[in-house]
């Protein structure tokens, strides 16, 4: 292991780690919580359920995010729901079993005692979010219902119909509604932060432009908390919302905190197809639809042809005509194999020719099946908004035809490094939900995304950063005066100066989107080599056009969206070739990361344990400098790591 | 398809508004009407930086500015008053699900921000909703730590009592009832919450305190009264009932009783 690569992870038994890590953390008294400051940026899920526990905690928090209301965030758009160990279907499920499933969903690259903890807690994030008056899906007996998710054989998903997500993310902004009105938290809507301030080599600030003046502002604290999600739209076309970005992590990469397994992100099989090219947003259907429809294409490449001339409609095709491939290539899991199985398998199919619209990428997602087995009413109730949101989408009707989907990044795995405590390689700086990487390893299993912020930010955090803490509440607050934000202002302020001084020709979005392509066509579905070498070399002549041609219109002291959207994109720029230069790295496949060279003769992800069972963690050197690779073995005590079977 | 939009522009609060049109041309009918604006500025961008455009009396004020993030019809953040209807001619759709096959090909679209006192515009077509979080800062929660609660099923709720709340809680807060009101009133949306906490055991304690401190702070920042016109049901996105405006008058009631 790195010399420079402290997981901190408890010794001891499995189950008890957590535990015996508890009893070590030192505690802050409440006198001296009163007079310690921590800012949280980003108000997902876990930064939003992290800002209320440090709150009630009685810490002073400053919370800051980029929408007009922490309620905006993109945790709301989960749809399908949130896994817990709850056991309540009585079907042999356990916290062993949800941390078995999510180290083998993540195909062995996540670390094992991260993912048992999480396991562990997920059990009461449940309980808090129904004493928060969450309205879950209920059976008629007044209990709580629930369903399946991909890559496990029991039923312990939590849903509130097709808006878990919300409904979640709602109670979490609602505690910390409560927070904000008993005074232990600041919300600062309307801001997003540009530089993380390290002073003696510990995180005390940042700086954030507020987005209706203009202006530059600094906040001090004594830590700082990062919560900002993913980097998935590095791709330009995401699930992810429009204004998702990954600006705050690589703003922590350059100050020194290790990013980690950015080749990492997963693509997500039940997508609504690409329209055209005036598209900047992809649509996901939730994977909860996996669990009654069954997804084909054709046999014949005769009806595929029809199909795509319209001359048929998908359920005039027979029975015996139509390749259930998913159910033909994973017996034991059919529909429901993990996200990158089904993914992949789609792709293959419409590389082979069989895919169902005029482009070519599309397979379909039946319900007819369902809708006989079990009624109308009951599949409306299960997936009824999901339904709607198709048909307004698409024009056409779930009910009479089968949906199209096809696969589109959604999530990433990979992000800042941390250790067992979510502290980064810089002392004070935390990372938590899917800004971090530490539990879902090469692929994330659906309904764990939940899962995982507010584990981290109801459960985890508030006690670990409490260590950090502990000695710190003699030191005076932090002066933002210092030399060191005077300097990280200077510098975010010349980053502005320079965008504005380009007065090219060519709009952010037109080269964001040139970006994408790269990205797809090269660190997509499926990477080589002479792939990824191309895309460092593409990206960085792109970065080079950008600097020279960009056209961001107005001034910086007003609202100014293509300032703000040309700041991400250079921070695009970087994860962009990370995600390239980690992917080349990685020279075996794993997870959501297919390297073509590396496959089992059936076409199946062909894992190389002896030379890549680590975390890779990235240390930036500079601007034009290559960065440094730091390894973290993954050691697997408690399982038995074998290769990821979905077939029988 | 081609469009004339007619658009409001305004620099910043202090400063007047006024419309300005635009013809674009070449939308696909599956565009959604945020894709079309998005080609809009795009648009507006390059004639901004080209030489021509701006001799030949290009007055544009630049891109357009609009609010808009998940474009799920879920994070509540679009919401554009279209044609005189907020989020558009389509039923219980945001603004980011609507699409352009909705419109005649060749027609003047008016796209102005919401209007209402309490929400103040920001630029263009992006207005400050503060309000609404300061409605819910007043007491849209449950007031108890929760982060050592007991076995979630010690809590029976039956199954129709949490598809009622449930549909309560699925309200955005994208303000569209606020817009469409003709007195701007935000009671759909106060309801909305303070019915959703009521219909659940978890919330009954502090039902009545809740409705009244969310009313009052409603009232204080500036929004209108409720005088059952329904309006607000009919363009709320989510479809959300006016009768959890009925569930709310019931518990304002009981808490005024007891004082």
């Amino acid at each position: 292991m790195s010399d420079k690569l402290d997981s901190k992870i408890p010794a001891g038994p499995l189950e008890s780690k957590w535990t015996r890590r508890k009893s070590e953390i030192r505690l802050v008294s409440p006198n001296n919580k009163r007079k310690m400051e921590i800012i949280v940026v980003g108000t997902g899920l876990g930064g939003a359920s992290a800002a209320a526990s440090l709150g009630e905690l009685g810490y002073n928090v400053k919370i800051f995010c980029i929408s007009d209301s922490p309620r905006r965030a993109h945790s709301i758009a989960a749809q399908g729901g949130i896994n817990a160990a709850k056991n309540y279907q009585n079907d042999n499920d356990s916290v062993y079993r949800l941390f078995y499933d999510t180290i083998k969903g993540g195909d062995y690259r996540s670390r094992e005692a991260n993912v048992y903890r999480l396991a562990e807690v997920s059990a009461a994030i449940i309980d808090q979010c129904v004493a928060q008056g969450i309205p879950f899906a209920r059976e008629y007996g007044g209990y709580l219902a629930n369903r399946s998710f991909g890559g496990v054989q029991v039923s312990r998903t939590f849903y509130a119909r097709g808006q878990t997500g919300q409904q979640l993310l709602l109670g979490a902004y609602a505690s910390l509604n409560k927070e904000v009105s008993y005074g232990t938290v600041k919300s600062y809507p309307r801001h997003e932060m540009l530089d993380l301030v390290v002073v003696n080599g510990q995180a005390k600030g940042i700086i954030a432009r507020n987005l209706v003046t203009g202006a530059l502002e600094r906040f001090g604290a004594h830590a700082v908390v990062i919560a900002t999600g993913g980097y998935g739209n590095a791709y330009f076309l995401s699930t992810n919302a429009m204004n998702s970005n990954g600006s705050a992590a690589m703003q922590c990469y350059r100050k020194g905190a290790f990013f980690a397994n950015p080749c990492f992100a997963q693509i997500h099989p039940t997508c609504i197809p690409v329209h055209g090219d005036q598209q900047c947003k992809l649509t996901l259907m939730s994977e909860s639809l996996r669990n009654d429809g069954r997804i084909w294409v054709p046999k014949k490449i005769e009806d595929v042809q029809r199909l795509r001339k319209h001359e048929i409609k998908p359920s005039q095709i027979p029975e015996e005509d139509r390749d259930y491939y998913l159910e033909r290539r994973y017996p034991a899991f059919g529909n429901l194999v993990p996200r990158d199985v089904a993914s992949r398998a789609a792709k293959e199919r419409c590389d082979a020719g069989f895919g169902v619209n005029e482009t070519g990428k599309a397979v379909f997602l039946d319900f007819a099946d369902a809708i006989n087995r079990l009624g109308r009413q009951r599949v409306a109730e299960r997936y009824g908004n999901l339904f709607e949101m198709y048909e307004k989408i698409t024009d056409s009707s779930p009910w009479e035809e089968p949906m199209m989907i096809y696969p589109a990044i959604h999530y990433t795995m990979g992000g800042i490094w941390v250790d067992y405590d979510l502290q980064t390689t810089i002392p004070g700086l935390y990372a938590i939900g899917e800004a971090n990487f530490s539990d879902h390893g090469g692929n994330r299993l659906g309904a764990s995304a939940l899962m995982q912020g507010l584990a981290d930010g109801y459960f985890i955090l508030p006690v670990t950063i409490g260590d950090y803490l502990s000695n710190k509440f003699a030191e005076p607050k932090t002066d933002v005066n210092s030399p060191e934000f005077n300097a990280t202002e200077k510098a975010v302020q010349a980053r502005i100066d320079r965008l504005f001084a380009i007065k090219g020709t060519k709009t952010v979005d037109s080269i964001h989107k040139h970006l994408g392509n790269i990205m797809w066509d090269y660190v997509g579905m499926a990477r080589d080599a002479e792939g990824l070498k191309k895309a460092i070399e593409e990206i960085r002549k792109l970065k080079k056009d950008f600097y020279e041609n960009v056209n961001v219109p107005g001034s910086q002291y007003e609202f100014n969206q293509e300032l703000e959207k040309a700041l991400r994109l250079e921070d695009f720029f970087d994860i962009g070739e990370l995600m390239a230069r980690d992917a080349l790295n990685r020279a075996e496949s794993c997870g959501g990361h297919f390297r073509v060279e590396s496959q089992t003769e059936e076409g199946e992800a062909k894992r190389d344990d002896a030379n890549f069972m680590y975390v890779a963690a990235w240390e930036y050197k500079g601007e034009d400098r290559e960065p440094e690779l730091h390894k973290e073995e993954l050691k697997y005590e408690f399982i038995e790591v074998k290769t990821r079977n979905y077939k029988e | 398809m081609d469009f004339n939009l007619k658009i409001w522009r305004q620099k910043n609060a202090k400063t007047k508004g006024h419309f300005e049109t635009y013809h674009i041309s070449g939308i696909e009918e599956d565009a959604s009407f945020l894709e079309m604006l998005d080609i809009l500025n795009e648009q507006l961008i390059r004639e901004g930086c080209d030489p021509v455009a701006v001799e030949r009396g290009c007055r544009s004020s630049g891109p357009v500015s609009f609010d808009h993030d998940c474009r799920e019809g879920i994070c509540g953040a679009c919401g554009l008053f279209i044609d005189g209807r907020a989020h558009g001619p389509d039923e219980h759709v945001t603004t980011c699900q609507l699409f352009m096959r909705h419109f005649k090909d060749g027609a003047t679209i008016t796209v102005e921000p919401w209007r209402s006192s309490a929400f103040p515009v920001i630029k263009d077509l992006v207005v400050d909703r503060t309000a609404f979080d300061k409605i819910l800062q007043a007491g849209g929660f449950i007031s108890v730590r929760t982060g050592a609660a007991q076995d979630a099923n010690n809590i029976l709720i039956p199954h129709d009592r949490a598809e009622e709340s449930m549909d309560a809680a699925a309200c955005v807060g994208c303000g569209a009832c606020v817009a469409t009101c003709k007195n701007g009133s935000a009671m759909l949306f106060v309801a909305a919450r303070v019915s959703s906490l009521a219909l659940l055991p978890q919330g009954r304690p502090e039902a009545k305190r809740r409705a009244k401190a969310m009313v009052a702070k409603m009232d204080e920042l500036g929004f209108g009264n409720c005088t059952n016109t329904r309006a607000c049901e009919l363009e709320c996105p989510k479809g959300i009932s006016v009768s959890h405006i009925a569930r709310l008058n019931r518990e304002f009631l009981k808490a005024k009783f007891s004082d």
